[in-house]
């Protein structure tokens, strides 16, 4: 007689699945009630969480992309090369959710397509869309060597490979333009920012921010890989991008520095507020804290401090975002917009589905180990030494 | 072609709505008792203590909301007015927050929601007739014209009784100036009307930007590009070096110092 088994509750297990109804429900009343029954947005505050962070953050936190592909295939640093895949699945994934959280967030989410035939090249959303969905498709191919290896098709995966510095040249054009302009949405309300936050080199901050993020992201990832799958951490490589994080916010500050001189802001910094007080945590925490944290070398060198620069880094980068997305505009708006349970159940639902998509992706694809490949470099041409005696006879 | 506007003499609106209800009823929308720019209220009488100030879409000459949007849904046509395409929207709400006089509404309890704000009548102009609103007003309150005769006129009336008028013309140079001009017995600030906007267009903020995108592309690709080849020769010269100490280790073996053969 067989036993009756319940399936094992875990507390990840239940959790996920719990924030997937909550989010399946929210769903349901957004595309059967609109925007203003499922959010708390409203004329005065038109932009929520799901801009903020599906969308802000979202993109900026895939970064590791565009940066560990430029740092493999541009620079030529092999040692990069056992965290390129992880990095790669990351942005992928990352921007597939952007796009899929943009559906919520769109009031008619069915004309999404809209700007591939209506053109305005004068608006920074416009450039943005077309770099999101051309550098969706870059990584798409970048992605695919890895489907191609998994289903044996030798030839597909040559193919991607001879054209893969133009696709990586392509991708980092693409990003560090994306990624900057989601800076440059927030150039054209001077007035309505808080003015911590204004700055006309927005969007330089917003691709120094996303090449400090893209690095600490793809750690994090590493750490939750090694707990899921006991797979060790590449801690000497990851310690080293950390340094690429170091050096980008070291820039970023001195922006930030300049930015006080050039605008005043002094006595707003010294005026006690919600907004001083989130852009100090920001500064202090996000940004001055990694940046000593990464300049020393034994906690940079260490599993902890690793992690714990990387968590500093990401929640800074997170905190950066929703400030200039909604506390910015809190004041001039005269709302107090918080978002709804509706819009958290949904941006939840949407990180839940990306850690569950990324742990099938490992579980099923090649993604940390690279059995066809051996571990010399990708390119260097294995000289004969035969062929070298015959020359130089 | 000529550039039409609307000059709205703040002084002398009477607060009598007839305005809102002709737009009310030329845009087919819902009577109300909420004298506020909303979803069903494109013109609407604020009052400010003692005074009446209508407000509506400024058709800017360079509008915020034709640049910013990703579709091209806004247009500034040739007449003046700053109309928008519903059918192209998607909905990104840019506009709501890019606009410096916070005009556009949204329809946010529609699952097939639009973007309402003034057109100036743009159907009627066409036909050779004034906007709903300019019509209705017994006052005289809001004039349709021609908008230089319009700010001539504004600048007549300062100087014909300059105790009755506030020295300035709003919209003749808020953000690039606009085609809706306003008059005002009181400093416009006090009325509710913002007057920290600077007096450039705001889209050159975002075209500073933008227009740099075609150099950057050439540039970034070419030097990045560039990096590539130099790392890669250095790999290939790396390589080759080594493939050379081996020979030249193999050929000294040969010279008699080699171990394995002895």
């Amino acid at each position: 007689m067989r036993a009756l088994r319940l399936p094992r509750l875990t507390f990840w297990g239940t959790t996920f699945w719990v924030i997937i109804s909550a989010g399946l429900v929210s769903t349901f009343i957004r595309f059967t009630q609109g925007l203003g029954a499922s959010t708390n947005l409203s004329d005065a505050f038109p932009w929520g969480l799901w801009i903020g962070f599906d969308i802000l953050c979202g993109v900026g936190l895939a970064a590791g992309g565009f940066v560990v592909a430029a740092s493999v295939y541009i620079f030529n640093l092999d040692r990069y090369k056992p965290i390129l895949r992880p990095a790669v699945l990351t942005a992928f994934l990352g921007y597939i959710l952007v796009v899929f959280a943009l559906l919520y967030d769109l009031g008619k989410p069915w004309n999404v397509w809209h700007p591939i035939v209506m053109w305005n090249p004068r608006s920074v959303m416009f450039e943005v869309g077309w770099c999101v969905m051309l550098y969706s498709a870059v990584l798409a191919l970048e992605f695919s060597p890895v489907v191609f290896e998994r289903l044996n098709m030798g030839w597909a995966k040559k193919a991607i490979h001879a054209i893969s510095i133009p696709l990586v040249i392509l991708g980092v054009i693409l990003s560090t333009l994306h990624q900057s302009s989601l800076g440059s949405l927030f150039l054209i309300v001077p007035e309505k920012v808080y003015p911590l936050w204004y700055s006309s080199s927005l969007p330089y901050l917003f691709f120094l921010t996303a090449i400090a993020v893209g690095p600490a992201m793809v750690t994090i990832e590493s750490f939750l890989s090694y707990r899921a799958f006991r797979r060790e951490i590449e801690v000497p490589i990851l310690g080293k991008l950390a340094k690429v994080t170091g050096v980008a916010l070291a820039v970023y500050l001195v922006l930030k520095i300049q930015d006080i001189m050039a605008y005043q802001l002094m006595p707003y910094l010294l005026t006690f507020n919600t907004e001083s007080m989130l852009y100090a945590s920001e500064i202090l925490l996000g940004v001055m804290a990694p940046i000593v944290l990464i300049s020393l070398r034994k906690i940079r060198e260490s599993r902890t401090g690793l992690f714990a620069i990387s968590l500093l880094v990401v929640l800074g980068f997170i905190l950066n975002r929703m400030n200039l997305s909604v506390t910015a505009l809190e004041r001039y708006s005269g709302v107090n917009y918080f978002p709804s349970w509706m819009e958290i159940s949904v941006t939840l639902m949407v990180i839940a589905i990306g850690f569950a998509t990324f742990r099938l992706a490992v579980k099923y694809l090649p993604i940390f180990e690279h059995p066809d490949e051996p571990a010399a470099p990708k390119d260097a041409p294995q000289y004969d030494v035969v062929s070298f005696h015959e020359v130089l006879k | 072609m000529t550039r039409y506007g609307i000059l709205i003499d703040i002084t002398r609106c009477v607060g009598c709505y007839a305005c809102e209800e002709a737009c009310s009823e030329r845009w087919g929308n819902p009577a109300s008792d909420v004298h506020e720019l909303s979803e069903i209220r494109n013109t609407a009488i604020r009052q400010v203590d003692e005074i009446y100030v209508p407000v509506q879409c400024m058709h800017c000459t360079d509008p915020t909301c034709v640049s910013v949007c990703p579709v091209a849904a806004f247009e500034k046509t040739p007449e003046g007015p700053v109309i928008y395409d519903a059918d192209k929207c998607m909905g990104c709400r840019y506009c709501l927050q890019a606009c410096p006089f916070d005009v556009p509404r949204y329809q946010w309890h529609s699952l097939n929601p639009e973007v309402r704000k003034c057109d100036m009548c743009y159907d009627r102009i066409r036909n050779g007739e004034k906007p709903a609103c300019v019509e209705a007003c017994p006052a005289e309150a809001r004039i349709f014209g021609p908008l230089d005769d319009l700010i001539q006129e504004a600048k007549n009336r300062i100087a014909a009784d300059p105790g009755m008028y506030e020295n300035h013309i709003y919209g003749v140079k808020e953000a690039g100036g606009t085609s809706v001009i306003f008059l005002s017995p009181k400093p416009f600030e006090r009325l509710g009307m913002k007057t920290n906007l600077p007096e450039h267009p705001l889209p050159t903020l975002t075209w500073a930007i933008l227009s740099k995108i075609p150099n950057y592309v050439f540039w970034g690709s070419t030097l990045l590009a560039g990096i590539w080849w130099i790392t890669n020769r250095r790999t290939e010269v790396q390589a080759y070096e080594a493939a050379l100490l081996k020979l030249q280790e193999r050929e000294n073996g040969k010279n008699g110092n080699n171990r394995l053969s002895a």
